[in-house]
């Protein structure tokens, strides 16, 4: 997936199959934007997703989340990348 | 800053380990070791360093963090990363050397050995996760389990009457002069785990700035060992373990250390050879005489009284062996007690290199005192040689499928005026009846093993009084 940079919002990208559904990052997010889906993923976790709006790219649920790779957090006016 | 926060290139992009998804680390959910090893990684990542550092990683949960990080790693025994930290860094000043241990690891088992890394102010980074549990065996009781906490081993939970205080790590290690920066940070709230992020840089910029040792303590959730929820977790890390672990900086020097760059120590061969006063110039690769076949390749046992110098005569052995080229081994095997006990060695000389240095089977036995014949008389492999000394041994082997040879050593080192280089006249008897080594050989290297030079001259004398009593 090709994200088209300079964006205007900030934005956070959880990767379902490597949430381990720790509910970390959805207790610590500040303005709450953050739930916990009700799909299994593959390890039979609930994983945390983005509701889609509201995200203000703090970073806070990053460095709660213990897995290195489970979330990704875009702040506003990121350059393109791409993400896969 | 960054505008993209994401998985830091000091991560393997896919982790090799046996088990589980290779995208996932095998740690719990809500755990506090992959916190930390994400902002260990940002560090790397940030400080560019990732290329010049080896992690330790401990025995406990986070053994397999050689599985994640992109770094040079070594996986050290139980509590002894502080000693491999230490050999690593000395051998290699320019690298970054991190010690990553549990709580179990640093402060039980391997207890000694933090204290003395931080003692001598190595240079290296202590990352001490306190997760107050043995997360990886199952939530015992740990030196740092606090009072009133109830693990597998502590069911009633911990009583001070029984089990004693919560060992303070940070507080006991900050009362040693040597330590540079000591702090106790929480990954708790996203203000206390940003103070974790700024603790771990700051600990790594002291090192690369080769100011001295540093470590910082990390309350760290161990939800699966406290059978809380991931969340429930973090409260209490908050509510209790705070409590008993206050958090903040016990030592912090690095401001008035200026910054200095890494020394390395040059590993300069002739050099050493002179510091331990051992002849300058190369061994001499070439035996210069071949021993009949039996006695080639010898694997001796060495045995007598403490006292009269076996191992010793062990050393002689196989330092005048190294210099005529031979693979070498030496060790030694004290009795309980020092003098008036048995003592004995086993040397190997060989060809090809040695596989094992115990000796069990020897192909020749020195033996200066009865129970050593007695004892070991029957381990000698048929054909194998028996050196025994007769002045105090007063009945010959009974084997038959052996050669034997006894000298009166102790007699004749008492008529040189000192009985206790008997030692040496067996050597000179040895050398003569096997030619394994030649006489000149053992009379250059004679100085390198007698620690007192002044009495070099009389074991020559003595080696001269074995050759010549064999000689006859
Ligand atoms: C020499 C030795 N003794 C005991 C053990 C068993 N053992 C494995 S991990 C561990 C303690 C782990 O606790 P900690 O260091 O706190 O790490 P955690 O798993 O909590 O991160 C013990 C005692 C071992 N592996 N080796
Ligand atoms: S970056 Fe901040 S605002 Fe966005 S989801 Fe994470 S915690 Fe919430
Ligand atoms: S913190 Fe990480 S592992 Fe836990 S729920 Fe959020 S994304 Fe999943
Ligand atoms: S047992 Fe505890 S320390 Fe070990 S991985 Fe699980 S949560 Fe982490
Ligand atoms: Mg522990």
């Amino acid at each position: 997936m090709v994200e088209k940079g300079g964006l205007e919002k900030a934005k956070v990208i959880i990767r379902e199959d490597e949430c381990k559904g720790c509910g970390l990052c959805i207790e610590a997010c500040p303005v709450d934007v953050l739930f916990e889906q009700n799909v299994l993923n593959r390890m039979g976790y609930h994983p945390a997703g983005y509701k889609g709006e509201g995200c203000t790219g703090c970073g806070i649920c990053f460095y709660q989340c213990p897995e290195p790779g489970a979330i990704t957090v875009f702040k506003k006016g990121y350059v393109e990348e791409e993400v896969t | 800053m960054a505008k993209i926060i994401r998985k830091s290139d000091s991560f393997y992009p896919i982790y090799e380990h046996k088990s589980g998804a290779k995208d996932v680390t095998h740690y719990c959910p809500g755990c506090g070791h992959g916190v930390l090893h994400k902002l260990i990684a940002e560090a790397l990542d940030d400080f560019q360093i990732r290329d010049r550092t080896i992690l330790m990683s401990p025995v406990g949960c986070s053994v397999f963090a050689y599985y994640y990080f992109r770094v040079g790693n070594i996986q050290c025994s139980h509590g002894r990363a502080p000693a491999v930290a230490t050999g690593i860094k000395r051998v290699f000043p320019e690298s970054i050397v991190i010690s990553y241990q549990g709580d179990g690891d640093l402060a039980a088992i391997g207890g000694n050995n933090i204290i003395q890394a931080a003692n001598r102010g190595e240079n290296i980074t202590v990352f001490f996760v306190n997760n107050a549990i043995y997360g990886m065996t199952g939530g015992q009781m740990a030196p740092t389990t606090l009072v009133g906490q109830k693990t597998t081993t502590s069911p009633r939970g911990r009583s001070v009457a029984n089990e004693g205080y919560p060992v303070a790590v940070s507080e006991m290690l900050a009362t040693l002069k040597a330590p540079v920066y000591i702090e106790r940070v929480a990954l708790t709230d996203a203000k206390n785990t940003n103070k974790v992020r700024h603790a771990v840089r700051k600990a790594l910029q002291i090192q690369i700035e080769n100011k001295g040792f540093s470590l910082v303590e990390v309350l760290s959730a161990c939800p699966s060992g406290w059978k809380m929820t991931p969340v429930q977790a973090k409260q209490w890390i908050t509510d209790y373990m705070c409590k008993q672990f206050p958090l903040g900086v016990f030592r912090d020097t690095s401001a008035e250390i200026e910054p200095s760059p890494a020394v390395k120590n040059e590993f300069i061969s002739h050099d050493l050879f002179k510091k331990l006063d051992i002849p300058d110039k190369p061994f001499r690769a070439v035996k210069s005489e071949t021993p009949p076949v039996n006695y080639q390749n010898p694997r001796l046992k060495i045995a007598g009284f403490g006292g009269q110098g076996i191992l010793l005569l062990g050393l002689g052995i196989a330092q005048a062996g190294m210099q005529m080229g031979y693979q070498v081994s030496w060790i030694p095997s004290y009795g309980p007690e020092m003098r008036g006990g048995t003592a004995n060695c086993h040397v190997n000389l060989s060809n090809k290199r040695i596989g094992s240095p115990v000796v069990s089977q020897p192909s020749t036995l020195i033996a200066m005192n009865l129970p050593s014949l007695e004892k070991f008389e029957c381990e000698v492999i048929p054909g194998g040689l028996i050196i025994y000394d007769s002045s105090l041994i007063n009945r010959p082997p009974a084997r038959k499928d052996v050669e034997v040879l006894g000298i009166p050593a102790t007699k004749i080192a008492d008529d040189l005026g000192n009985t206790r280089i008997a030692n040496m006249v067996i050597l000179g008897a040895y050398i003569a009846r096997t030619s394994i080594i030649p006489r000149q050989v053992v009379v250059d290297t004679l100085p390198v093993f007698i620690k007192r030079k002044n009495l070099v001259p009389l074991n020559v004398k003595a080696v001269d009084k074995g050759i010549e009593y064999v000689s006859q």
